[in-house]
C-alpha cells in the first residue's frame, strides 16, 4: 500500500490530504503514478503536472523519471512558501 | 552548528535570542538576526492569521539540510532556525533566523540567505485567513529572483 499525500494547493484538488492506494504494478516511475491518477481524475492530474509542483518519494525530492514502484509514501506538493 | 524548531506555539523571540547569544564562543565577534511577523494586511486586505501547513519529518528534514549549507558555507559558529507551523494570529512572530560568527559580514549573509531558502525552499505551505476566507500565498518572483542569486 502507498500513501499519495497532497500539500498546499494539491490538498484542495484533491479534495483530500491523503490516499492510500495499492499502485499497480505497470506504474514504474513517478510520472508513471501521476498519469495513472490522472486517468481516474483528469482535473487533479492536470494539477499534479502544473509548473513548480514538487514530487517526493519516501521523503526525498524526487524528479519525474525517478521510481516509484515500491514507494510506502509519494508526495505531490505545491510551491513551497516558507518565512 | 545548527538548531532548528518547528514550533506550533507562539514564541518569544526577545528569549530566544537572549539564550542563543549566551551559546557565544571566544571566536564570536557577531550576532545577526531576523525576525519575521505576521502581518495584520495584505495587498487583499485584512489579515486575521496566517495557517502554515508543513510534512512532518520531510519539513524538518529539509529545513536543517539547507541550515547546514548556510553554516557550512558562511563558516558560522551557529545558526539557529525557529519557524512556526499551524496557525499564526497577525502580530506574532513566524520565523527567526540568528546566526553567531567571528565577524559581520558572514553573520548579515547568512541571515539573508536561510530566510531567502525558507521562502522558496522549505516545505510550508501558507494561506491567509481574512474575513471573506482563505488564499493560498505563493513565493513571488522577487522570491523566487533573490533565490537564484545564491545558486551563482
Amino acid at each position: 500500500m502507498t500513501r499519495i499525500l497532497f500539500f498546499g494547493r494539491l490538498r484542495d484538488a484533491a479534495g483530500a490530504s491523503e490516499m492510500a492506494c495499492e499502485l499497480p504494478a505497470s506504474l514504474r516511475t513517478v510520472a508513471d503514478v501521476r498519469a495513472w491518477i490522472g486517468a481516474r481524475d483528469p482535473e487533479l492530474g492536470a494539477a499534479l503536472g502544473a509548473p513548480g509542483v514538487r514530487i517526493a518519494v519516501d521523503q526525498v525530492f524526487a524528479t519525474d523519471d525517478a521510481p516509484a514502484s515500491g514507494a510506502a509514501e509519494i508526495a505531490f506538493m505545491s510551491p513551497l512558501s516558507g518565512g | 552548528m545548527t538548531r532548528v524548531v518547528l514550533s506550533a506555539a507562539a514564541f518569544s523571540a526577545d528569549a530566544e535570542l537572549s539564550r542563543f547569544a549566551r551559546g557565544r564562543t571566544a571566536a564570536t565577534g557577531a550576532l545577526a538576526s531576523f525576525v519575521g511577523y505576521c502581518r495584520a494586511t495584505s495587498d487583499h486586505g485584512a489579515v486575521e492569521e496566517i495557517v502554515l501547513d508543513h510534512y512532518p519529518g520531510f519539513t524538518e528534514k529539509e529545513i536543517e539540510r539547507l541550515s547546514r549549507a548556510v553554516a557550512e558555507r558562511r563558516e558560522l559558529i551557529d545558526l539557529l532556525v525557529i519557524h512556526r507551523i499551524g496557525a499564526v494570529p497577525a502580530g506574532e512572530p513566524i520565523v527567526l533566523v540568528a546566526a553567531l560568527s567571528s565577524h559581520r559580514a558572514a553573520a548579515f549573509a547568512a541571515v539573508s540567505e536561510m530566510m531567502d531558502y525558507l521562502k522558496t525552499d522549505a516545505p510550508f505551505w501558507k494561506r491567509e485567513q481574512g474575513p471573506d476566507g482563505a488564499r493560498w500565498i505563493d513565493p513571488t518572483a522577487a522570491d523566487y529572483a533573490r533565490r537564484e542569486e545564491h545558486a551563482k
